[in-house]
């Protein structure tokens, strides 16, 4: 994957399948800190024990068309390469959070990519989730909730390719105004 | 500067938008794969397109959507075209470009573009 913002579309998708309803994206750099940091979390139906431990490595799926599931292992690799960390929490009935961090100016980090297609096509695509992306640089944050959208739109459908787009719009204008600040 | 208030022009034009249409009149629905294989291949811009075509000549009732892996990941990006009526299309080895033409010949003048679809493998 060439952006990061595909992998944070990748891990997404483990929460929707886990059943969420309503997924928190994070995206956070600090550059006095030097860190880029991103938090998916979620209310899905969460791991057992067992499978948490066996979920990084990608031999380890829970998919029935094949028996390797690469998405984990391959967000895993990158924060390895970057020199930051990764991890994952999960409880049965709670949810999951998945942790990865990377060296904001190392030479390996891939960019962030076009967050706000991951993030559009989340939203588009599954009406009955609800999303709440935050993105912050360094202190300042910008955040997106769905719960909001909805109570606008009041019934018309997020896949509309005219709110597809204004969000996508939406959340460029508003991290370009982040990292002029 | 955009902000949320902007949602209730777009939601009043589409409610117009829908209003217009016959209510016998099925939605076309394009859906992509878009499991790590898909990503992996270029699965994002593909819906990209899709959504950008859409929007650009202004359709009416045409929606993409997403599924999970269908077990064919040397062929992904698939795209599976769906027209009311009509039977199943499965693109394989989509790209942006191919995506518009799919809008353009397929989806607006119901020309199926038989090169693209997994048909044409054999």
């Amino acid at each position: 994957m060439k952006e990061l913002s595909l992998n944070i579309l990748d891990i997404a998708q483990n929460s929707i399948s886990a059943n969420a309803d309503l997924i928190y994206i994070t995206v956070h750099e600090n550059i006095s800190e030097n860190y880029l940091k991103i938090i998916i979390s979620d209310n899905g139906k969460g791991m057992s024990k067992e499978f948490l431990k066996t979920v990084t490595d990608p031999f380890s799926t829970t998919r029935k068309t094949r028996k390797v599931g690469m998405g984990i292992s391959l967000l895993k690799l990158v924060t390895e390469q970057t020199d930051g960390a990764f991890s994952i929490q999960s409880e049965i009935g709670v949810g999951t959070v998945v942790t990865a961090e990377f060296t904001l100016n190392h030479i390996d980090r891939p960019p962030l990519g076009d967050i706000e297609q991951t993030i559009s096509t989340l939203i588009s695509c599954n009406e009955h989730i609800d999303f709440v992306f935050t993105r912050k640089v360094n202190k300042n944050e910008f955040v997106l909730d769905t719960r909001e959208i909805k109570k606008i739109l009041n019934g018309v459908s997020l896949s509309e390719p005219d709110i597809i787009i204004w969000i996508q719009e939406y959340i460029k204008e508003n991290e370009n105004n982040l990292l002029e600040e | 500067m955009k902000s949320l208030a902007d949602l209730e022009a777009i939601r009043q034009k589409t409610i117009n938008k829908v209003n217009l249409r016959n209510e016998n009149e099925g939605d076309t629905r394009i859906v992509v794969g878009m499991a790590t294989c898909g990503i992996a291949a270029g699965a994002r811009p593909v819906m990209q397109a899709f959504v950008e075509e859409i929007q650009k000549r202004n359709l009416n009732g045409v929606y993409v959507s997403q599924t999970g892996c269908v077990g064919l990941c040397k062929f992904e990006p698939i795209v599976e075209v769906y027209l009311p009526g009509k039977e199943k299309v499965t693109y394989i080895n989509m790209t942006a470009e191919k995506a518009a033409k799919v809008v353009n010949e397929h989806i607006v003048n119901g020309n199926v573009i038989s090169e693209y679809t997994i048909g044409n493998l054999e």
